[in-house]
């Protein structure tokens, strides 16, 4: 948790959705560098480094003339490269003059941006975000942008179920999860958590979406992790004993939670959530019910996520016991942290292992 | 886009000759390595005489393993720079900076044409191998004097066949840079590393071909000119000063030498930041810089302190000194 390097560069970030971003400056900061995206007239978007090559200004303080940003300070003009195109004052341009631009992909209903060496970033590497496609699955998510904790207690969260039971109460926790064993397995790239809760009562959440009262249930929760930042969950309940434990799901409800989780900085990150669904997807009241259910002005589920994620980076800053302890239920996150510190060696050369240790 | 430069004790591990005055230098940092995209140069702390100074030299790439390569061309009018690396031997201590780019290669071309006389095939060599790498659509044009002075073309042709042509100047072969860029798609990027005859020729080309200024990428350290680098004399009337500049040492140096205040940034012929009025001149200016344009320098109202010379003469020059 300490060392310098928290997050791999060589990687695709969510840095916006794709309805965010029109033919104006928006700034972002992604993985510590501060970065200006625009759509060009060609409907690319295009990302630079936000930081005028002559005195620094950001260049999202200026504005676009075409497709090339004009700096608000003394009109530098820089092409959609990042390429500076006029100078003040002089007749011919310094061949120095630069800024960076970063690989933009657009895919999944988001931009995409890759913040490291730009001669790896193939877009074959871009996370396999299809749920968020709103073609087979459908749902409106959002975002936290500026969420104040390092990425990875995103993760933890999202990886290890059992925090329903406590921050959820109510709603989608029940005490079936955290009694009821999972299974983690992984690739060189991804990590699995397989959790069946067989013959158990619905939660309040999916009793409702199933309408099948008095009926017990399987209640599935699939969470797939592609490294660095990536989560899907694929969850739902069927009616006990038709089949879905063997794949077949037909007597039940499917969703699926998407998080693309992006370092700001070290301590602060974008939270790019969704929850799809396969069922009743004509129904844009309950498309907007389930939006509302998970961010409604504190009261959402992910509202209450929200609040337990910042309150424990508060904790860890204050604390010098680093890391924290890990549990059993922590095997699907120290899968998906093991994946990332991988990243984190490719780049930088093995980081030394800290065991979590007793407060001094 | 400016990298963090940092300083290292580094050790020349072993020499190469390419040619009779291009030698490959293979220099081993220490601390973390660096790992330098095509275009990069190093810095290196040379010493001058009793001074030490830094030149920067681009690297031959790639280099993976560790050690960075660099040639230099021994030059017989050189400021010194040349004639102090080629002094070293192998294990000598040297202090080198991590790799900074002022050369980089533009990503997603349609296609490159990239132009070296000389030594300027340095970054060039290492672009065209990063092409080749991304199978990107690229030429090499590779203008040299004589057969002999061909460094690194043996190396390069294994590497990218038919996409090197060469151009040898004493066969009388020529680059004709209208038709080459004329040849050159729409969006295509010219990248050229040469000597300034070389470079200026390539920006009026271009500049005739209508193309987009900023798709003509060049690097210039500065130190070449239309003619060899010989003494001279400055004469500043407003400090009753006379200043002798050396055959190895800028105009810039000498005058900060002489104890007159001036303002430098990049010390290239870039930033036009050193620039001074000229008041008179016996002989030739030799504009090295490429901050002024050709009309400017036709002119001849003012020259880049930090890379221009006068060939065969003296310059009589005005400095911003007022009385308080």
């Amino acid at each position: 948790m300490t060392h310098a390097n928290a997050f791999p560069l060589n990687a695709w970030y969510a840095a916006a959705w794709g309805h965010e971003i029109a033919h104006e400056l928006a700034p972002r900061t992604i993985c510590d560098k501060d970065v200006v995206l625009y759509r060009r007239s060609d409907g690319q978007v295009t990302a630079l480094e936000d930081a005028c090559w002559h005195r620094l200004l950001p260049l999202s303080m200026g504005r676009l003339e075409g497709d090339q940003v004009i700096c608000g300070y003394h009109g530098l003009v820089f092409n959609s490269a990042g390429r500076c195109t006029y100078m003040p004052a002089q007749k011919t341009i310094n061949p120095s003059a630069c800024v960076r631009s970063y690989p933009v992909a657009e895919r999944h209903r988001l931009v995409w941006i890759w913040p490291g060496d730009p001669a790896l970033a193939d877009p074959a590497k871009i996370p396999d975000f299809h749920w968020n496609d709103g073609t087979e699955w459908v749902g409106e998510g959002g975002t936290f942008y500026s969420l104040k904790c390092d990425y990875r207690l995103v993760i933890d969260n999202l990886m290890d179920l059992t925090h329903e039971t406590y921050v959820h109460a109510g709603s989608i926790g029940d005490e079936a999860i955290t009694s009821t064993p999972f299974d983690v397995t992984h690739t060189e790239r991804t990590a699995t958590v397989t959790r069946w809760m067989k013959n158990i009562e619905p939660p309040p959440f999916w009793a409702k979406q199933l309408d099948r009262r008095g009926e017990h249930v399987d209640r599935w929760q699939i969470i797939y992790f592609q490294a660095p930042s990536t989560v899907v969950g694929d969850v739902g309940v069927a009616v006990t004993g038709t089949g879905a434990p063997e794949g077949d799901r037909s007597q039940g409800v499917n969703g699926a939670f998407l998080a693309a989780i992006t370092p700001e900085t070290d301590k602060s990150c974008h939270y790019f959530w969704n929850f799809v669904r396969t069922f009743r997807t004509d129904d844009e009241q309950l498309t907007r019910d389930i939006n509302k259910a998970h961010v409604n002005e504190g009261k959402g589920v992910y509202d209450q996520d929200h609040t337990v994620l910042e309150a424990q980076q508060i904790a860890i800053d204050r604390n010098p016991r680093m890391p924290f302890y890990n549990l059993n239920i922590d095997a699907g996150a120290l899968w998906a942290r093991k994946l990332i510190d991988g990243m984190l060696a490719d780049e930088h050369g093995p980081q030394p292992h800290v065991p979590s240790q007793a407060a001094e | 886009m400016a990298e963090q430069l940092e300083w290292r004790s580094a050790k020349l591990i072993r020499t190469r000759d390419l040619t009779r005055d291009i030698r490959l230098f293979e220099i081993e940092p220490s601390g973390d390595f660096v790992v330098p995209k095509a275009g990069s140069h190093i810095n290196v702390t040379v010493q001058i005489g009793s001074r030490p100074d830094v030149r920067s030299y681009s690297i031959v790439g790639p280099c993976t393993d560790g050690m960075y390569r660099i040639a230099v061309k021994l030059l017989g009018d050189s400021r010194g720079g040349s004639a102090y690396m080629w002094s070293l031997a192998p294990g000598a201590h040297l202090t080198i900076s991590t790799p900074g780019n002022h050369f980089d290669l533009g990503r997603n071309r349609p296609e490159y044409l990239l132009l070296a006389g000389g030594i300027g095939i340095t970054p060039i060599f290492t672009m065209a191998l990063a092409l080749a790498e991304i199978e990107a659509d690229f030429r090499v044009l590779y203008a040299c004097r004589s057969r002999e002075d061909m460094a690194l073309a043996e190396e390069l042709r294994e590497r990218i066949g038919d996409r090197l042509q060469m151009f040898v100047d004493e066969d009388g072969q020529r680059v004709d840079l209208d038709a080459e860029i004329a040849r050159l798609v729409p969006g295509g990027e010219l990248y050229v590393c040469g000597p300034i005859g070389m470079l200026e020729a390539a920006k009026r080309a271009w500049q005739q071909s209508g193309r987009p200024v900023e798709q003509l990428r060049f690097e210039t350290f500065g130190n070449s000119g239309r003619f060899a680098s010989q003494p001279f004399r400055v004469n500043i009337p407003r400090l009753n000063l006379v200043v002798d500049v050396p055959q190895n040492q800028t105009m810039l140096d000498a005058l900060e030498t002489a104890g007159i205040a001036m303002i430098s940034d990049c010390r290239r012929g870039e930033c036009g930041l050193c620039a001074l009025h000229i008041l008179d001149v016996d002989g030739i200016v030799d504009h090295r810089d490429v901050f002024f344009n050709d009309e400017e320098k036709a002119a001849n109202a003012k020259l880049c302190t930090c890379v221009s010379r006068v060939a065969g003469g003296s310059i009589t020059i005005d400095t911003a000194d007022r009385a308080a």
